[in-house]
């Protein structure tokens, strides 16, 4: 029999030019545009203070944002794994609400809550905490469109580790504790990770709640995506180069990272 | 000494799930709760007039229209990359799955800018396209470009998985039976990927429905024709109509959450059966 029929031919081809078209395309483009004028003044448009103070801030947010997504988000699958509550299942089903909620709309709700004009921001602003406008509000708008992802992430593996093992260090005399660090968390580590890396990729690249909570302030609350937003709008597409090369970058490197660790998952996944 | 044991274990549980209900609940719940109350201390008649207006009508059948497409597309491309993913082998197919999870990963703001790039008066194809009359940029065509791009991994990465776990062997003893390559698939395959595609398609269709950077600087925003729901929602939020702001948010939330959730539930509840 034919094992190679016409057919798979004409569909692998028709999803070259798919990708080909709607994604390699533009990245040529984009990275063309970008040595046009010169690594230099590529480098120059990445190395204006307020072009590295956006990244600085991007970076920081989002750093900040991961590393509470990963505790909130291991104890949150944990919890919905493991232990029953009244209300479970309602809030299991409640975990994707961020991706129904278009993020202009996040930054609404955010400003809604903690602005100025609420009762919650003129509170905070009593104790010097300025959140719209300011850091606290970039992190939290970021909190809340990556909220899923550790879950999502980490929920399906702690769903197919029994207690079993967990039961038996516990029998052994091992705390509670100890039973977490030494026996759950290593196995869960890689999904951890590739949660914690698709939020980190998520919020480097946000920018719908961000414009709207924080606005755009230089050297303040001025994040990468609002920066090179900025630039197009001002008709500076030079300037927003730069920025852009460097998160397209950042994306490649994240993907890159996800894509060792899913193998790697894949490996210690077939030895056990 | 068992028993305090045992009690500490259960106290410990309570704590543990008391933190992690009550940040979902703040950081969640709460947001949401107040866009709910601003909305219920406004009379209803001014709530309901303020999407009475033709530039609301027109940004909310716009986005209707641009996700229809950008989703439709998506789900037979999505559908067509799954299967070849799946059942051929050839080289750069790494190479391949990285590009499909590509547009996950990159800022909707750059995407605008590199399909201005390239589609732009100037650009490979904005050029070429334009010289037969098609506008793209500032235009209908950019946005569905700008949604496709990023709604293109949903059905292809909810696909996969599916496909590899029904595996190849029905499709095959089909064909084996006198059944066309097509037939096998579409009388074999796609009843077992169904709700791979559904589900992905659902989770584009969430997506396309609250894009925002990307289309933003495709489009130009120019009110009453190329302006989307999410467009319109920002535009009234900084011309302070927040009444029509908070109305627009509530809607396309809602409508949003209600195919998500609704999806999942049935989704649920049909593997249950």
């Amino acid at each position: 029999m034919d094992r190679r029929p016409p057919g798979a031919l004409l569909q692998r081809s028709l999803m070259f030019i798919y990708l080909g078209l709607f994604i390699l395309l533009p990245i040529a483009a984009i990275t063309m545009a970008s040595l046009e004028e010169g690594v230099t003044t590529l480098w120059n448009s990445i190395s204006s203070a307020q072009a590295l103070s956006a990244l600085r801030l991007t970076l920081v947010t989002a750093f900040i944002m991961m590393i509470i997504n990963v505790i909130m988000g291991t104890l949150t699958a944990y919890i919905l794994v493991r232990y029953p509550f009244p209300g479970k299942k309602i809030m299991n089903a409640l975990i994707d609400l961020p991706f129904a909620v278009p993020t202009v709309v996040t930054g609404i709700m955010l400003v809604i809550l903690y602005g100025p004009t609420s009762t919650l921001g003129s509170i905070l602003s009593g104790f010097d905490l300025e959140v719209v406008f300011a850091k606290p509000g970039i992190i939290l708008a970021l909190l809340f469109v990556t909220y899923p992802f550790v879950i999502r992430s980490v929920q399906p593996v702690l769903m197919e580790m029994t207690a079993d093992t967990e039961d038996a260090a516990r029998t052994m005399g091992a705390s509670n504790l100890r039973v977490f660090v030494t026996v759950t968390l290593p196995a869960l580590l890689p999904s951890i990770l590739t949660g914690a890396a698709l939020s980190f990729s998520r919020a480097v690249g946000e920018f719908g709640s961000i414009v709207v909570v924080a606005g755009n302030i230089p050297f303040k609350s001025q994040v990468a995506a609002v920066y090179i937003y900025g630039e197009l709008e001002s008709n500076n597409p030079q300037g927003a180069m730069g920025l852009s090369v460097v998160l397209l970058i950042i994306s490649f490197v994240v993907l890159i990272f996800l894509n060792l660790l899913q193998r790697q998952k894949w490996l210690t996944g077939g030895q056990s | 000494m068992n028993m305090s044991l045992k009690k500490s274990h259960h106290m410990g549980r309570w704590i543990l799930t008391a933190i992690a209900v009550s940040w979902f609940m703040i950081l969640i719940l709460v947001p949401v709760g107040g866009l709910l109350q601003k909305l219920m201390t406004q009379p209803f008649a001014e709530i309901y007039r303020s999407l009475q207006t033709a530039t609301a009508a027109r940004a909310f059948l716009l986005t209707a229209k641009v996700t229809f497409l950008a989703v439709a597309i998506n789900m037979v491309m999505g559908i067509l990359m799954a299967k070849v993913i799946v059942t051929q082998k050839f080289r750069g197919k790494l190479f391949i799955e990285g590009l499909i999870d590509l547009p996950f990963a990159i800022s909707p703001v750059v995407v605008g800018f590199m399909l201005v790039i390239l589609f732009g008066p100037y650009g490979w194809l904005g050029g070429l396209l334009e010289s037969v009359g098609v506008k793209v940029i500032y235009a209908t065509p950019g946005i569905v470009i700008a949604t496709v791009f990023v709604t293109l991994p949903f059905v292809a990465k909810e696909v996969i998985p599916v496909y590899q776990q029904a595996g190849l062997q029905s499709e095959e003893a089909a064909q084996v039976l006198g059944a066309s390559q097509w037939q096998a698939f579409w009388w074999v395959t796609l009843p077992t990927i169904k709700w791979g595609v559904i589900y992905g398609v659902t989770l584009a269709l969430a997506r396309s429905l609250g894009e925002f950077g990307a289309v933003l600087v495709v489009s130009g925003s120019i009110i009453n024709q190329t302006e989307t729901a999410t467009l319109f929602i920002h535009q009234q939020f900084t011309d302070f109509n927040y009444t029509s702001a908070y109305t627009a948010s509530l809607l396309i939330a809602a409508i949003a959450f209600i195919i998500l959730i609704g999806i999942e539930w049935l989704a649920k509840s049909k593997k249950e059966t």
